[in-house]
């Protein structure tokens, strides 16, 4: 039980996707601009992360493991994530109009989050359980939208002051992120 | 034998896929309205958000399902609202373009700062912070809102005021809505007799403040034939159903507030 916990919490905080292991810049840097679109995002991919990372572990430990095609993981979790996503978007848009409507362009984005497939081939890397691979794709994700929320309410205090005119707009934000990062150091040195 | 068996498994995978996509899309199958696609195709998409809705595609869906009217798009026109009408199956009716007309004439010779605000330079937190920027506590601020929310580079801020440039502004509204003063007012294309003033103090005030303000004094109410032109609140505004754009009023308006500024060389254009 506690090594769970501790699984999701090292993925989230620890080894941060984004600030940590650079995976999903993309979407860090892109939709940052407002807390609201970003807390959407952060929905969408947490929901997103965890499906997939279930089924990539299903996938891998009783298809591609067992007929010793260890080599194909990568194309055949692509084909995978972006299929599922089509799938969460086309459930959504039916049972749930309003959350379809609040993610909007958000949840296609995510297909090309590369994220997404940082965390499923990360698991496999991992030797990670079915169970294991769940909470650390849920881990992740959470860290993902921590990261992507802080973002942006860094950029819309910014966004207020008065920066020199070379480092305004995508320079600026770079530093943010950079700063941001060594600040996740931090956790590194966290024990259990 | 590994190779054959790779693609053996990626196809049945990719089959497997496919199939499932193609029955969760027919499952999960969501009517959309054709003439909304269509409609969408027609509005110019800018997602300037001028209609009140919160873009072009939720203008579109407003529109099909009766929300909107088809000449909702103010940036579009007659034109868009002929092709939108066509597709809803109704008529149009006629959308008369407007353009934006910033009300103050308080250029740097005519009118001065007071105080040294020195915050950020946005008429909104000018105007927040409450210090009087300009003498005339009217007038534009110069500092250009409008200019930053305009998104067809039509308003540009030039000696210390606003000015459109009526051949871009394709009269949206968005340098009206970003006027912490309210300046800036939207009026019918083909008109231009304007008054060029927002100031509501009482005459002796205006003069103190500004050369080219309304005192009020309610000469061209008395010169207008139409019953167009009314001073309320020490300011003369016009009301455009009844204006013939004669001029009169400009004529005889002893602080040259009400100007013609387009057909100054042209008089045979005014009735």
């Amino acid at each position: 039980m506690k090594s769970l916990i501790l699984i999701v919490i090292t993925s989230a905080l620890i080894n941060n996707v984004v600030l940590n292991q650079f995976l999903g810049i993309c979407s860090f840097l892109g939709v940052s601009k407002q807390i609201k679109a970003s807390a959407s995002l952060g929905v969408a991919v947490i929901f997103v992360i965890t499906i997939a990372s279930a089924v990539a572990s299903l996938l891998y430990d009783y298809i591609l493991a067992p007929l010793g095609m260890d080599f194909m993981k990568t194309i055949v979790f692509i084909l995978v994530i972006a299929a599922l996503v089509q799938i969460v978007e086309m459930f959504l848009k039916k049972t749930s109009p309003a959350i379809y409507k609040a993610l909007g362009i958000f949840l296609p984005l995510i297909t090309t989050n590369c994220a997404v497939l940082g965390v499923a081939l990360t698991n496999v890397q991992n030797g990670y359980n079915f169970i294991q691979s769940v909470l650390c794709g849920f881990g992740t994700a959470v860290g993902y939208t921590i990261a992507i929320v802080l973002l942006a309410s860094i950029r819309s205090r910014i966004h207020e002051e008065d920066i020199p005119a070379p480092l305004r707009g995508a320079p600026i934000v770079l530093i943010s992120a950079a700063l941001m990062s060594i600040a996740f150091m931090g956790f590194s040195s966290l024990n259990f | 034998m590994i190779i054959l068996l790779t693609t053996l498994v990626i196809t049945i995978v990719g089959i497997v896929v496919g199939y499932g996509l193609v029955y969760t899309g027919k499952k999960f199958y969501v009517e959309v309205d054709e003439r909304e696609t269509a409609v969408r195709e027609c509005l110019p998409g800018n997602n300037c958000g001028a209609c009140g809705f919160a873009g072009c595609d939720a203008m579109a869906a407003a529109i099909v399902s009766g929300q909107a009217p088809v000449n909702g798009c103010p940036v579009g026109g007659a034109p868009v609202a002929a092709k939108v009408a066509e597709i809803m199956g109704t008529t149009a009716g006629d959308v008369e373009r407007k353009v934006a007309f910033v009300q103050c004439k308080g250029t740097c010779d005519v009118t001065h700062n007071q105080g040294n605000y020195v915050g950020i330079q946005d008429c909104r937190s000018a105007v927040l912070a409450g210090i009087p920027v300009t003498e005339c506590g009217f007038g534009c601020l110069g500092f250009g809102s409008c200019v930053t929310a305009c998104p067809h580079d039509a308003i540009h801020v030039i000696n210390g005021v606003a000015v459109v440039n009526r051949m871009k502004c394709v009269g949206c509204g968005l340098c009206a809505k970003a006027c912490p003063r309210g300046l800036i007012d939207l009026v019918p294309a083909d008109k231009h007799v304007f008054v060029q003033c927002s100031n509501r103090d009482k005459g002796p005030l205006v003069k103190k403040v500004c050369t080219a303000g309304c005192i009020g004094c309610g000469m061209c109410q008395r010169q207008c034939e139409h019953d167009a032109i009314h001073v309320d609140n020490n300011l003369a505004r016009i009301t455009y159903e009844n204006c013939i754009q004669c001029g009169k009023c400009a004529e005889k308006c002893p602080a040259k507030v009400i100007t013609l500024p387009f057909v100054r060389n042209k008089p045979e254009a005014s009735v």
